[in-house]
């Protein structure tokens, strides 16, 4: 990686943690998470645009915060209809420009943030959305496309679950030990979203998704720190470890798409599986298990490539066993057909991925790949042709697609 | 912040209230909530309806009236009576709504009261 793609992921993780800082910051005090983020949204904007070249400012927030200075004061002048909302936003401005220029750390509210979007008394399938779009300021257009509804619909749902935390007066707090737990798996299920976003732009490519596997880490961290007892935070931090020490070697020098069984063990990052591994082991020690830690432990077993030169397939299938048990999703499910042909060969393995309900694959991407590779070691050349054309028609990215392009044409090679 | 609770509860369970059996538990149980949400200076006001059938509904249509025997909704659950309470937040509300009576046989639905400007 290169000095200037070094500075531009600097400046976009910063960009966007201090701007969701100061979203949270200022809802916290109004309440008031759409009058925030259009306070901020052009100063956001700003900083995406020059920080990449002129370096992240020392004080990021007081920089969003001068920048956005007049339409804070713009909001609060034109918003007569909540004027108490104004009122506060003008004074917390304030305030925050004080806090921004003190030497003291600027208070994090993002957590906070994270359970108000949890919570039951918003719409379902607004939560996730919700807290990718407040925290972790993915626009609804993107996260339109990774719900599969129209933007225009997502935009809809953002809007009325953000009008309920403000008209409703949802308590802006973690919530009591009770809810916690209920309310902790949305929150760790959407920052796990986050990084499954950043995690696919594998090339860093698309600037809306730089940063956020880094960003989603460290709120995993934060939500460690603030449930220490709960083992789940413990197994998700784990699991995203584990997958982003391996970032260097998911892709060659020229971009190639690097699959897990062929990637340079030395290039995976030994201080974040050491760390993983702790993190891992200590959420072993708090029942109960769940698909976080489960899906944590299957990369364990994948690193032990490092230290014995081969994954341990056996425990993997075992394990895939559990999380197929636990979590029964699709891709859970693929994992498990994947880790029986490696473990059993590949009769086991196909027959694992027949039994899997053909409308929840049709167009999953990861099915077809696996499928391919199964269908071609069985010798069942036309199928495995068939299964690699469907595969790389689903493919959404250029490495992966190439990567697919070439095992096709060594297919016909034979 | 002022928040309105509507309760909703069945016909028969709007009959316990002067059914000879049950209608000390009845009536002990919201006696004890209204006492607790009295203690807690958190209730301003409020009515226990008598039960659906009792309703009239009304429509004004081109200067028409047009009058209706029964509620406004004729639902299993019918509102049975409403509480305004001020405090401080959803979640705040929340807590003495899982606390009403009718919330374990009924439904107990929390709004915010629209302030006029």
């Amino acid at each position: 990686m290169d000095r200037r793609r070094d500075a531009e992921l600097a400046a976009g993780l910063a960009a966007r943690a201090s701007y969701s800082r100061l979203v949270a910051y200022l809802a916290a005090r109004t309440r008031d998470v759409a009058a925030a983020e259009d306070a901020l949204s052009d100063a956001f904007r700003a900083a995406l645009e020059t920080w990449p070249g002129d370096g992240v400012p020392h004080r990021p927030e007081a920089w969003l915060l001068a920048t956005a200075r007049n339409r804070l004061v713009d909001v609060a002048r034109h918003d007569t209809v909540r004027d108490s909302a104004a009122a506060t936003l003008r004074l917390v401005a304030e305030e925050a420009e004080e806090q921004a220029t003190s030497a003291a750390a600027f208070p994090d509210e993002r957590l906070k943030l994270l359970f108000i979007c949890a919570h039951p008394a918003i719409d379902v399938g607004a939560r996730t959305p919700l807290m990718l779009q407040t925290v972790l300021g993915l626009d609804a257009a993107r996260i339109a496309s990774a719900f599969l509804v129209a933007p225009a619909t997502m935009g809809q749902r953002l809007v009325r679950a953000k009008a309920k935390i403000r008209d409703a007066r949802i308590a802006f707090q973690v919530p009591e030990r009770t809810e916690l737990s209920e309310r902790l798996d949305a929150v760790l299920d959407a920052i796990y979203a986050a990084f499954g976003t950043g995690w696919e732009d594998a090339a860093g490519a698309d600037p809306r998704r730089r940063g956020l596997a880094q960003e989603a880490i460290w709120l995993a961290r934060l939500a460690m720190r603030l449930v220490p007892e709960e083992p789940e935070a413990r197994g998700l931090l784990a699991l995203m470890l584990y997958c982003e020490a391996r970032r260097p070697a998911r892709r060659t020098a020229q971009g190639d798409y690097v699959p897990l069984s062929d990637q340079d063990v030395r290039l995976w990052s030994r201080p974040m599986i050491a760390e993983a591994e702790r993190v891992l082991a200590e959420a072993a020690t708090m029942k109960p298990t769940g698909r976080f830690q489960l899906e944590a432990a299957i990369q364990s077993a994948h690193t032990m490539r490092a230290t014995t030169g081969r994954a341990n397939w056996g425990s993997i299938a075992l394990l895939y066993e559990s999380l197929a048990a636990t979590a029964p999703t699709v891709g859970a499910l693929i994992g498990r057909a994947a880790s029986l042909a490696e473990d059993r060969g590949p009769d086991a393995g196909m027959a694992a991925l027949e039994a899997i309900g053909r409308d929840l694959v049709a167009t999953y991407q990861p099915y077809w790949a696996v499928r391919a590779d199964l269908l071609a070691r069985l010798g069942r050349v036309a199928e495995a042709h068939a299964a690699y054309t469907t595969a790389i028609g689903l493919a959404e990215d250029r490495a992966v697609r190439a990567f697919l392009q070439n095992r096709r044409s060594m297919l016909d090679a034979g | 912040m002022s928040y309105v609770m509507l309760i909703y509860e069945s016909e028969d369970a709007l009959a316990a209230r002067s059914d000879e059996e049950r209608k000390e538990a009845y009536w002990g149980a919201w006696g004890a909530y209204h006492k607790a949400l009295m203690d807690a200076g958190v209730i301003t006001g409020g009515a226990s309806l008598q039960p659906g059938h009792t309703g009239t509904t009304l429509r004004l249509r081109q200067g028409d009236r047009q009058v209706q025997d029964g509620p406004y909704a004729d639902t299993k659950e019918q509102l049975g009576g409403y509480m305004i309470f001020d405090v401080p937040t959803l979640d705040a509300a929340l807590d003495w709504a899982a606390r009403c009576p009718a919330a374990e046989y009924g439904a107990v639905e929390i709004r915010p009261i629209h302030k006029m400007e």
